[in-house]
C-alpha cells in the first residue's frame, strides 16, 4: 500500500484525483552491486498534478527518476503506466509511451542547431526528405511559449546555460509527453526564467500532464507542488498533499537526523595565523573582486548556487584560469600561474568533476595516485617501488576498497574514486587543501568517512577550503562560510550564523549580511 | 562484483597479456614463413639488409609513438625526411669548395640535418599547441609543403651529393661495429632509450596522461602544451637522425624520397599496440611493428608467391587488422 493512498485528500481536489495514477512505482528496489540505493519506493504521478520529489543529494531521487523514465531498470518492484505493469527496456520505449525525462545534465548535441536538437531522433519528414520548414516553425512556437526567443538555427554550443535548459524543456514539450519528469530544471535558471517555466508547468497541468518535479529550492516546491514526497537514504520518509508541510518541515524531513550525528565536532581556529590571504581577486566576469582569508587548521566553506563562481575562483587560485588581484601565502605575496606553481606553494585543489578533471579513468590506481606529485618519485627514472609503497599507504590511510590493485580507476565506485583523488592531492604534501564538492555522487557511509578525513586534515594543521552545494555539508563541516553570488562574496558568516537560512538568503541575494567582509 | 580490500596480496608476478603477445606472435610467424619459403631469408646478409632498411622507419616510429601517445599525430615525417636530406646535401655541396672533402663538412651536414629536423618539428608543434590547430590539419599541410620544397630545391629532379663527400660519408650507412651496421645500432639505442623514457620517466607518464585526458593532466600539474610541443620536436630530431643515416645510402634526395614513410611509421606504431586515440604507448611494440612491416616487404621480394607490388595492400590489411584487435581489447574489458 503506497503512503499516498492513506493521506487525507485535502487541498484543491480535482475531478481526476481519485482516478488511477498515470505512472506509479510500486515497491521498487534498486541495488548497484552490493549497495542498495532504493528501498521499497512507491510513488504515484496523477494527471494534471505536480508531484515534487525532494531529498538531499544522494537520497536516491535521480535513481528513482531514471527508473521511471526507463534509463535504469528496477532490481525489484513494479512500474505501472495507466494501471498496467510495464517494463521499459530503454529510455526510448518510455518516451514512445509518453514518459519523458528532462535531464539535469544537458543531453544536447553541441554541434547541432537548436532546431536539430529539438527534433533529434524524431525528425519531421516530407516524403523522404526532412521537412525543415515545419520543424523550424514548431521550434519557434515552442521557444516562444517558453519566452526564449532563440533563432532555431543557432548552434547549441553558442547559447547560454539557461537557454540550454529551455531548449531541453522545449524538446520534452515537443514530444507531447503525458508524464514529464524534471530533474532540477531551475538549477540553472534565473528568477525570471523560473517564472516562465512555472507558467508552462501550469499550462501542462491544465492539459492533464502528470509532472514529477525535483528541486533543492524548497520555496519553489511549496509554490508549485500539489504533492510532495520526501526521500532520505534511499527510502521514502513522507508523502504529503499541498499545504501539509511547510518549508521547514520539508527540510527537517530531508535531513532527518541531527547534523551532529553525521559530522565530527567542529573545532575553532579563530586566533590562528592567516595562511592564505586573497585580495581583490578577479577572473574576467566570472569572479569579481573577491577577498578572503584562510587560517591555519581552519575549515572554510564556500557556499552559493551553481554558477556563482566558486569553482572558477578556486581554479583561478591554482593557476588554471587567468586572474588579477593579490594572493599571499604565509604572508608572502605570490603569483600562481600554473598548477605546478600552486603545488610548490603548498596549495592543491580537488576538482569538482572527478571524471573529467580529477582522475584518468583508463589507468590504474598507482599511476593516478602519483601523477600530481610524480616529481617526488622520480630522479631521472620513476621509482616504482616507492610508488607501490605510496599506494599501500593511501589504501590504508583513506580506506580505499578495490577488487584488485591494478583495477582501472574507471571501474571503481564513485566513493573509492574520490578517495584515490583525495590521496592523490595529499601526496603533494600541501598546506592548503581546496576540496570542491567533496561528496558528490557518493553513498552516505562514505560521505561520513570523508567528513572524518576532512577534519583529520584540519587537525593535522592543514587549512581546508570546502566548496559544497549541499547545505548540510557546509553547515556541518565549516567553522566559517563565505557565500558567493554572481561571482562576488555576498557575505561571510560564522558561529551561530552558519545556518541554512542565513546562507540561502545570502546565496539568493535576499539580504547582504556580512561580518568580516567589510 | 564484490569489493575486496585492495591491500590484499600484492601481485608482483608477470602477467601474460595476450593482446601484447599478438604482434610478437605475428613476427615469429613471419620469420618462420620466411625461412621456410627461402633458405636465404635467414642469411646474415639478408637480415642485415632488412634491419638497416627498417631502421629509418624505426627511428622515426619511436618518436611517433610519443606523439601518438600524447594524443597527437604527424603526417609530415616522410616529406620532412626528403626535405632534410635535400638541405643536408646542398649544405655539404656548398661547403665543399671552401673546406674540402673532409669529415668536418660531413659533421656540419649532420648537424644541419638534426637542426632542421628540430626546427621543422617545432614549427609543427607550435601550430598545434600554441595556435590550437588540429594535428591532422597542421601536419597534412606541412607534409605537402615539405614535399613541394624539396621538389623546388631539386628543380624537379634529384639533388646529388658530391662524389668525393659521398664516398667518405658512405660508411655511416654501410659500415658499423662488430659487423652490425650503424643504422641498426642507432635504431637499437633510440628504441632502448625510448622504451625506458616511456615506461620509467615522468615524461612518458605525462605523455600518456595527456593522451588519456588532457584536462586531468592539466589539473595534475602537467605542462600539457610544453610536453606536447616536445613530442613534436623530438620527433623532428629523430627524423633528422634518420636523414643523417639515409643520405649516405643513396647520396641523393628527390621528390620521391621518403614517400609514404608517414604511413609506414604510423602503421608500425599502431601494429605495436599503441592506441591511435592516445593515452597508451608501447615503444617495444613499435619496434616489433617496424620489423613486421620490414619482413613482409622482404619476404615478398624474396619469394614469388605474391607480387611485391601488393606489398602496400598487405600492409594496409595489417593496419586495419591491428586496429580491429585493439577495438576488441577495449570492448572486452
Amino acid at each position: 500500500m503506497s503512503p499516498a493512498n492513506v493521506m487525507p485528500q485535502t487541498g484543491s481536489s480535482q475531478a481526476q484525483k481519485p482516478a488511477a495514477p498515470k505512472l506509479a512505482l510500486r515497491n521498487v528496489q534498486r541495488s548497484f552491486g552490493p549497495i542498495q540505493i532504493l528501498y521499497d519506493i512507491s510513488i504515484e504521478l496523477h494527471p494534471g498534478e505536480v508531484h515534487a520529489l525532494i531529498g538531499e543529494n544522494g537520497a536516491g531521487k535521480s535513481t528513482a527518476m531514471k527508473i521511471m523514465s526507463g534509463y535504469l531498470a528496477a532490481s525489484d518492484g513494479v512500474i505501472e503506466l495507466d494501471g498496467k505493469p510495464v517494463t521499459f527496456e530503454r529510455s526510448r520505449e518510455a518516451e514512445a509511451m509518453g514518459v519523458t525525462l528532462i535531464h539535469q545534465e544537458f543531453n544536447l548535441a553541441q554541434a547541432l542547431s537548436v532546431e536539430q536538437n529539438i527534433f533529434l531522433g524524431h525528425e519531421l519528414k516530407k516524403g523522404w526528405l526532412l521537412d525543415h520548414a515545419s520543424m523550424r516553425a514548431q521550434t519557434r512556437d515552442l521557444l516562444e511559449g517558453l519566452e526564449t526567443p532563440l533563432d532555431p538555427r543557432i548552434k547549441t554550443s553558442d547559447i547560454s546555460v539557461p537557454e540550454k535548459q529551455m531548449v531541453e524543456i522545449a524538446k520534452a514539450l515537443s514530444r507531447k509527453a503525458r508524464v514529464l519528469i524534471m530533474d532540477e530544471p531551475t538549477a540553472a535558471l534565473t528568477t525570471r526564467e523560473t517564472a516562465v517555466l512555472f507558467k508552462q508547468i501550469e499550462r501542462l497541468k491544465a492539459e492533464g500532464t502528470a509532472i514529477l518535479y525535483t528541486s533543492h529550492k524548497l520555496d519553489e516546491v511549496a509554490r508549485i507542488a500539489d504533492r510532495v514526497t520526501v526521500m532520505r537514504d534511499g527510502r521514502i520518509v513522507r508523502t504529503a498533499e499541498r499545504g501539509e508541510m511547510n518549508e521547514d518541515q520539508m527540510a527537517e524531513a530531508m535531513v532527518g537526523r541531527e547534523l551532529s550525528d553525521m559530522f565530527p565536532r567542529k573545532h575553532h581556529s579563530d586566533g590562528a595565523d592567516p595562511v592564505l590571504e586573497v585580495k581583490n581577486f578577479t577572473i574576467g566576469t566570472l569572479v569579481k573582486d573577491v577577498s578572503f582569508t584562510l587560517r591555519r587548521g581552519e575549515i572554510l566553506g564556500f557556499a552559493g548556487l551553481v554558477g556563482s563562481g566558486r569553482t572558477e575562483l578556486m581554479e583561478g587560485l591554482i593557476g588554471v584560469r587567468h586572474s588579477t588581484g593579490s594572493v599571499a601565502i604565509n604572508g608572502a605575496p605570490i603569483h600562481i600561474h600554473s598548477v605546478e606553481a600552486a603545488m610548490n606553494a603548498g596549495l592543491v585543489y580537488l576538482p569538482e568533476d572527478r571524471k573529467e578533471h580529477g582522475l584518468i579513468l583508463t589507468q590504474d590506481m598507482r599511476r593516478n595516485l602519483t601523477l600530481l606529485a610524480l616529481k617526488k618519485f622520480s630522479n631521472i627514472l620513476i621509482d616504482s617501488k616507492a610508488e607501490e609503497v605510496a599506494l599501500d599507504k593511501a589504501i590504508e590511510e583513506f580506506d580505499i576498497r578495490a577488487p584488485s590493485r591494478d583495477v582501472l580507476v574507471g571501474n571503481m565506485s564513485g566513493g573509492n574514486q574520490q578517495k584515490v583523488l583525495l590521496a592523490k592531492i595529499m601526496l603533494a604534501d600541501p598546506q592548503i587543501v581546496i576540496i570542491d564538492e567533496p561528496t558528490r555522487g557518493i553513498d552516505v557511509g562514505t560521505k561520513q568517512q570523508f567528513y572524518t578525513f576532512i577534519h583529520r586534515l584540519a587537525d593535522e594543521g592543514h587549512s581546508v577550503i570546502v566548496i559544497s552545494s549541499e547545505m548540510t555539508e557546509v553547515i556541518g563541516l565549516c567553522d566559517r562560510v563565505c557565500v558567493m553570488r554572481r561571482g562576488e562574496i555576498a557575505g561571510e558568516v560564522n558561529g551561530a550564523d552558519v545556518n541554512e537560512d542565513t546562507i540561502v538568503r545570502l546565496a539568493m541575494g535576499l539580504d547582504k549580511k556580512g561580518n568580516g567582509n567589510g | 562484483m564484490a569489493d575486496t580490500n585492495a591491500n590484499a596480496p600484492n601481485k608482483t608476478g608477470f602477467k601474460l597479456d595476450v593482446q601484447a603477445l599478438g604482434p610478437i606472435l605475428a613476427l615469429v610467424a613471419l620469420i618462420v614463413i620466411g625461412a621456410l619459403l627461402n633458405p636465404d631469408f635467414l642469411a646474415s646478409k639478408n637480415i642485415t639488409n632488412v634491419l638497416s632498411r627498417s631502421s629509418f622507419i624505426g627511428i622515426i616510429a619511436v618518436g611517433m609513438t610519443f606523439v601518438i601517445t600524447a594524443g597527437g599525430l604527424d603526417l609530415s615525417v616522410g616529406s620532412m625526411t626528403a626535405f632534410i636530406a635535400g638541405i643536408m646535401i646542398m649544405v655539404m655541396n656548398a661547403l665543399l669548395p671552401g673546406l674540402g672533402a673532409g669529415w668536418f663538412v660531413i659533421l656540419i651536414g649532420m648537424g644541419t640535418g638534426l637542426l632542421v629536423g628540430a626546427l621543422a618539428g617545432a614549427a609543427n608543434g607550435f601550430l598545434i599547441t600554441r595556435m590550437s590547430i588540429e594535428a591532422f590539419i597542421v601536419t597534412l599541410g606541412s607534409m605537402v609543403i615539405f614535399r613541394s620544397l624539396v621538389t623546388w630545391l631539386a628543380d624537379g629532379g634529384t639533388i646529388s651529393l658530391n662524389f668525393s663527400i659521398g664516398s667518405l660519408y658512405e660508411p655511416v650507412y654501410y659500415g658499423g661495429l662488430f659487423g652490425i651496421r650503424w643504422p641498426i645500432i642507432v635504431f637499437a639505442v633510440v628504441a632502448i632509450i625510448g622504451e625506458i623514457a616511456m615506461r620509467h620517466t615522468t615524461y612518458g607518464r605525462h605523455c600518456s596522461a595527456i593522451g588519456s585526458n588532457e584536462q586531468v593532466a592539466r589539473f595534475s600539474a602537467v605542462h600539457v602544451q610544453r610536453v606536447r610541443m616536445t613530442t613534436y620536436v623530438v620527433l623532428g630530431i629523430l627524423v633528422g637522425l634518420a636523414s643523417v643515416l639515409y643520405v649516405p645510402r643513396l647520396g641523393s634526395a628527390s621528390n620521391s624520397t621518403g614517400t609514404l614513410w608517414e604511413l609506414e611509421t604510423i602503421a608500425a606504431v599502431i601494429i605495436g599496440g599503441t592506441l591511435l586515440s592516445g593515452g597508451f604507448g608501447r615503444v617495444w611494440g613499435t619496434v616489433v611493428g617496424v620489423l613486421i612491416l620490414g619482413l613482409i616487404d622482404n619476404i615478398l621480394n624474396l619469394t614469388d608467391l605474391v607480387s611485391p607490388y601488393l606489398n602496400g595492400a598487405i600492409q594496409g590489411l595489417i593496419i586495419i587488422l591491428a586496429v580491429v584487435l585493439q577495438r576488441a581489447r577495449k570492448t572486452s574489458r
